[in-house]
This record gives C-alpha cells, structure tokens and sequence, in this order.
C-alpha cells in the first residue's frame, strides 16, 4: 500500500528560512514596485472546458516608503471535460477571487503582507501570506523568504451536509543576482504542506467488475490527507549583443505522493522600434503518476488510496506561445501605458489515463490527450 | 545526539558572513546596469499575465510552487 513518509526537506528550508531572516534587517535603501495598473481578460478552451473572465489589479505608492495593491480576478467556468462527461453531468460555474497586499520599504528590506479570499458554489479558499526580501551587495543580490497558511473549504453541490477543511502551508526561498551587466540569475524554493480533504469530492476511480455491462464499475476517490511537495527552479535572462533577450528555466518537482516533475521554459524577446516588443516561447512539462493513482484498478477497493484524476497521472505537455506588446503614446496623466496580447498552444498527451468515452474492452481504450489554447489580453498603465 | 547546536552554529557562521559581505565591492558598476535596467530583462515584466498561467498549469499539473521570483529584483535602480 501506498504510504506518505515526512519530507526530508523541510527541515533544512526552515534552516535557511531562519538565516534569511536574521539577515533582513541589515538595510540601507531599496525599490518599492511601481505604481501600476492592468486590466487583462483571459480565455483557457481545451479538453472541453472553457474558463474566461477579467482580473484587474491597481498598485499605489503611499509616501516612499509604502505600497498597496488590489486584484479581482474571476474565473467563468463551462466544462464538459472527460472526467466530467464520464461520472457526472456538464456544468457552468464561477469563481471570484480577490487580493489586497500592503508592502513596505525599510532600507533594504522589503516587507510584504497579503490576504486572499476566493469563492466558488463549492469552494472557498482564505489565504494570508508574508514575504521579505533583502538587497546586498551594492543592490546585485536579493534574498528573499516567506510563508503562507490557507484555510480551505470544500463542499459538494447538491450535498447540504458535506463540508471538509483543508490547511495548507507554504514556506518559500528566493534568490535573484546580477552575474555581470547582461546576465540575471534566479533560484527559488518552495516547500507546500496540505493536510485535510484532498480529494476532488466529485471524481471517481474505475475497476474491473464482471458483472457490470461495460466490464468495468466506479467507486470515489480516496487520497491521503496529507501531501508536502517540493519544488526547486533556476532561472537566467541574458541580454544579447543587440537589443533582444532569451530566458532560460529549469524546475524540479517533487512531493509525497511520489509524483515527480520537470519542467522546462525558453523565450525570446525581441523589441522592434520603440514600441513593440515581441515574445516567443516554448515551455515543456512532464511527470510521473502518484503512487496510489491507477487507470483501472483490479477490483473495489484494491487499495487503501484510490486516485483516478488525470492531474496525478503521467503525462506530458508542450506549449507554444507568442506575445506582442505595444507601448501606446503617453496620454493624460498615464506616464506610460501598453496593450499586449499572449497566445499560448499546449498539447497534453497522457502515458496512463484512458479515454473510456471510445469504449472497448476496460484498458484497451486509446490514451486520451487535448489540446489548448490560452489567450490573455491585456492593457497595462503605470502612473 | 542533539543535532540542534550544530545548526545553531552554521547558521551564525553563515549570518556573520552574509553581514560581513555588505562591504563587498559591487562587481558590476552603477553605469554598467543600463542594459540590466531595460524592460525586456525583467523575470517578470507582467505579474497578472504570469500569475493567471501559473493558474492554469497548476490546475492541470500535479507540480506546483518555484514558478515566480518572490520579491526578486535586478539591482537596477
């Protein structure tokens, strides 16, 4: 049977947490973000499901020393995904969710603290975090850490009784430093502790049972309660000889239900003139399925862990995107402003999950893979 | 054994060294960031745009967390 050690992780980043802190308060002088605001609209379709809406953010200077910001973000929800059409029924959702952060500047040390709600019909989410970041070395290197607990609630539609929790815990570290004048270097570091109902409340696995008609039976998921992931990554930027970038990055994942991942991103940034700046990317991601997560399992509870979500699969994805900006001419009281549009192709295809909407014999079916597209367009006005 | 003071003292060692450090001589001058300081090196030019893909990866993927660059900067300013 599956089990789910401790991380061995943990201890050491809470190590290097302490230090980062102790350190903070060595501070002389540092940048707060600018004063900005962006109105995008987004639009995911792929796999029979299509989420779009807005998400609006405005940051202000208060004096020199501080910073507010506030995001609205709203997911439109229309799904009829593999999943859904299988077990359950097609359904329209909305998600809403909003941010408010407040940062400070003290010398060198920035201070950030932010709370997030977020809700659904079935979902409700409460997130607070706390973040600080440092600059030495005539400003080359910041360090920064921080933490965050959420509190979660899921419920289930149509079930007035079901409600669980869940706790969540994030503690992260992050590195970015200047190697010489055309080269930028980041690390990060990101330790995520759940623990209470995990489960997605609607999903279900699939077993062998002779006496059904299609040869194969449903029974709901089981998962752990609790999961602590790791997730590691490097970045560069590098400026090149004329006027354009390419970005590089590389990030390792791993956690608890033996899930392990890598992903990988490349761009190019190319301005032309002085208002348009171009993008292209390419991001590549792949990892291996959760230990208790099967396709068709042999029997009704085969396990003490039952997973069947396509999330905790193997599986692989390719995303192609291309971006454009254009930087509109000053006007009224906006000191600059832009209007960009992202479009972004991704390919999931799946190693172990199965598509049993073309039947057959129960695992004989073709590996079910989709297709996506992303769209976000968006303007953006600093004041 | 207790491990703690081991630890303790690592992390002293490597707090007094980050401090000592604040006197290094910055190796890439004022002057020489010009490059450093244009749009096009930000690790993060559009935070909603970066924020909302991260979304949707992370409801998709089982992997999670490292995507952004928490409070990092370029020195520029």
């Amino acid at each position: 049977m599956p089990t789910v050690p401790p991380s061995p992780f943990s201890r050491p980043l809470l190590v290097v947490a302490t230090l980062l802190a102790a350190c903070a308060p060595v501070a002389q002088s540092g940048v707060l973000p600018e004063d900005r605001a962006d109105v995008l609209y987004h639009r995911y379709e792929g796999g029979g499901v299509t989420i779009d809406g807005p998400s609006l953010l405005v940051r202000k200077k208060l004096a020199e020393q501080y910073s507010v910001s506030a995001n609205y973000y709203v997911d439109m929800v229309s799904s009829a995904s593999v999943d859904v059409v299988t077990t359950a029924s097609p359904y329209t959702e909305q998600r809403q969710q909003a941010s408010l952060g407040f940062d400070m500047l003290q010398g060198k040390t920035q201070y950030s603290l932010s709370v997030t709600g977020s809700d659904e019909n079935d979902y409700t989410a409460t997130t607070a975090s706390f973040d600080v970041s440092q600059d030495f070395f005539g400003d080359l290197t910041t360090v920064s850490f921080g933490y965050a607990q959420g509190w979660d609630e899921v419920r289930r539609r149509g079930d007035a009784d079901f409600a669980e929790d869940v706790d969540r815990r994030t503690w992260r570290v992050g590195l970015s430093q200047v190697l010489t004048p055309k080269l930028l270097f980041g690390l990060s570091w990101e330790l995520v502790s759940d623990e209470g109902f995990l489960n997605n409340p609607y999903r279900s696995v699939r077993y062998l049972d002779p006496d059904a008609a299609i040869g194969f039976a449903y029974q709901p998921e089981i998962y752990p309660h609790t999961r602590t992931s790791n997730a590691a990554a490097m970045r560069a930027r590098y400026f090149l000889p004329y006027r354009a970038a390419v970005h590089g990055e590389y990030r390792f994942f791993t956690d608890t239900w033996g899930i392990d991942a890598n992903t990988v991103r490349l761009g190019y940034t190319h301005p032309w003139g002085e208002r348009w700046i171009f993008e292209l990317g390419y991001r590549w991601y792949d990892q291996g399925a959760a230990d208790f997560y099967s396709d068709l399992f042999p029997r009704a509870d085969a396990q003490n862990f039952l997973a069947r979500d396509k999330e905790l699969s193997t599986f692989s994805s390719h995303m192609l995107s291309l971006g454009a900006t254009w930087t509109l001419p000053a006007w009224s009281f906006l000191q600059r402003s832009t209007v960009n549009l992202y479009l972004d192709h991704a390919m999931y295809r799946y190693d172990d999950f199965r598509d049993v909407r073309a039947g057959g014999a129960p695992g004989t079916e073709p590996l079910y893979e989709f297709d996506a597209n992303v769209i976000r367009l968006f303007f953006s006005g600093w004041f | 054994m207790d491990r703690t003071l081991p630890r303790v003292l690592v992390a002293v060692a490597l707090a007094a060294g980050l401090a000592g450090c604040s006197s290094v001589e910055p190796w890439v001058k004022p002057y020489e960031r010009a490059n450093l300081a244009d749009p096009i090196m930000s690790m993060d030019r559009d935070p909603v745009a970066t924020s909302y893909l991260n979304h949707v990866f992370e409801a998709r993927e089982g992997a999670r967390g490292a995507s952004g660059s928490h409070g990092g900067g370029c020195g520029c300013n």
